[in-house]
């Protein structure tokens, strides 16, 4: 891809999604390519109760290993975290996770602005975000810290998504640097470390 | 948010606040920390760096608000249920046995917890023989503790809480409503020590058989968690109990191996050395 050459390299993923991004998310991982050397955040909006059962339901899917980040512990590539309910996920500088159960952030802990702006301080440019389907505004000023960053932004495209408000909303006010309907999400990752 | 604060400018405001009030925040996680200074600053609508600084440094009344909105304050009566479920079952049939039992909330913020501990002790017939001291780095919340009055609006969410934790009794015998406010039964407060203390700077105090300190330590860095950690273990006593937030472990501190996690999966472990 023409892409490849102006994107810098990316060190770390972070996706962001509410209602109706479940889906999208397990159909994303099980196309991921087996080893890639980069990590992925995923911080959706759902119910306080067992986290378990997400990540379980996730590593099924999944040839990556899949895991709720825990406090401290550094990043590693080829990992997939998932915010824990009810927390908030923070980027550190040093690469490590730091979690906070400060007020919630549109209605929402975990918060996906939260985990998308400390993010884009901590990564910069090495740093791609995705917006998928969701009925909530959080997310589209953590895309435009992420820009502001020099990072990349990425939204599914809102007429693929079960619920638009949340993607169109970033497509209006941030100047993402790609739209793609949710099947072909896995690729363009894919893409950006395989010389396909 | 607009206003980012620089990682520099941080450090001279940090470095300001400990010379000036003796409060420490350098060991402090820094991204969430940054976070809420970021807020504070939009919240209060500052227009530089040095303006914010300077009312932090010349007025002490701002310098109080500061610590609250920095230090995050969110809790609630019987916070994870199962928790407590535990602490009501495990705990506090071995609490029983002692002839006077004391314990230490570190870091109890508005003291929803404290609360819930209170009745929990009540209902088993224990509150007699209690002491809970309950502390924080913050005096402006230990005022609202110390008056016993919560907002209306959280009630139905403790009084589930408060079922699932294993409560059989009616919830609203515990307080009084009154417009938009529910005041707790002073018979609770009357067993309760309210001072302030910081954890990163203060010593042990006492001996406790139970040490909460719930959600504190995510805030700290490696180093000062393990530093508040051997400040639990000095005040504790042996086969005394440690309870942690959901989501914080021992398992990396040097006092690990003097401790035994409990046999559920809640953060409860218990000094065996």
């Amino acid at each position: 891809m023409a892409e490849n050459s102006i994107i810098p390299v990316i060190q770390l993923i972070v996706i962001g999604g509410s209602a109706g991004s479940l889906d999208v998310i397990l159909k994303l991982i099980p196309a991921l390519h087996p080893r890639l050397p980069v990590a992925i955040i995923i911080v959706t909006h759902r119910k306080p109760s067992n986290d378990e059962i997400l990540v379980d339901l996730l590593n099924a899917k999944s040839t990556w290993p899949v895991k709720e980040a825990e406090e401290k512990e550094p990043v590693e590539p080829n990992t997939i975290y998932i915010a824990p309910t009810d927390y908030h996920l923070l980027l550190e500088k040093d690469h490590t996770f730091s979690l906070d159960v400060s007020e919630k952030v549109n209605y929402s802990r975990p918060s996906i602005d939260i985990t998308f702006e400390s993010a884009a301080e901590a990564y910069g440019p090495s740093l791609l975000g995705i917006l998928l389907s969701g009925a909530n505004a959080d997310g589209v000023d953590g895309m435009k810290s992420i820009k502001s960053h020099g990072g990349t932004c990425l939204v599914q495209d809102p007429d693929s998504a079960d619920v638009d408000y949340m993607p169109r909303q970033a497509v209006e006010q941030v100047q993402v640097d790609k739209v793609l309907p949710a099947d072909q999400l896995a690729g363009f990752i894919n893409s950006l470390f395989l010389n396909t | 948010m607009e206003f980012e604060i620089q990682d520099k400018e941080m450090d001279i405001l940090l470095q300001n606040v400990l010379e000036r009030y003796g409060y420490d925040f350098n060991d402090y996680s820094k991204a969430s920390l940054k976070r809420r200074i970021n807020r504070l600053y939009a919240l209060d609508k500052f227009t530089s760096f040095e303006q914010f600084r300077r009312q932090i440094q010349t007025d002490s009344t701002y310098f109080r608000r500061f610590v609250e909105e920095i230090t995050v304050n969110v809790t609630e009566m019987f916070r994870d249920p199962s928790f407590y479920k535990a602490i009501r079952e495990e705990v506090l049939p071995v609490l029983a046995t002692h002839p006077f039992i004391r314990i230490w909330h570190a870091g109890c913020s508005t003291g929803e917890e404290v609360y819930s501990m209170a009745i929990l002790l009540q209902e088993a017939g224990l509150l007699k023989k209690s002491l809970l001291y309950a502390t924080d780095i913050n005096p402006g919340v230990l005022e609202r503790l110390r008056k016993g009055i919560f907002p209306l609006r959280f009630i139905k969410q403790y009084s589930e809480n408060y079922i699932q934790s294993g409560g059989k009794q009616d919830f609203s015998q515990y307080y009084t409503a009154k417009y938009d406010w529910a005041k707790f039964d002073e018979k609770l407060a009357a067993k309760m020590v309210v001072a302030t203390h910081n954890l990163v700077s203060d010593s042990s105090f006492n001996e406790f058989q139970l040490i909460f300190c719930r959600n504190v330590l995510i805030y700290f860095d490696r180093n000062l968690q393990n530093n508040a950690l051997q400040l639990f273990d000095d005040s504790l006593d042996s086969l005394g109990f440690l309870a942690l937030g959901a989501k914080e472990n021992l398992k990396y501190a040097p006092i690990f191996r003097k401790y035994k996690q409990l046999d559920n999966k809640e953060r409860i472990w218990r000094k065996i050395a």
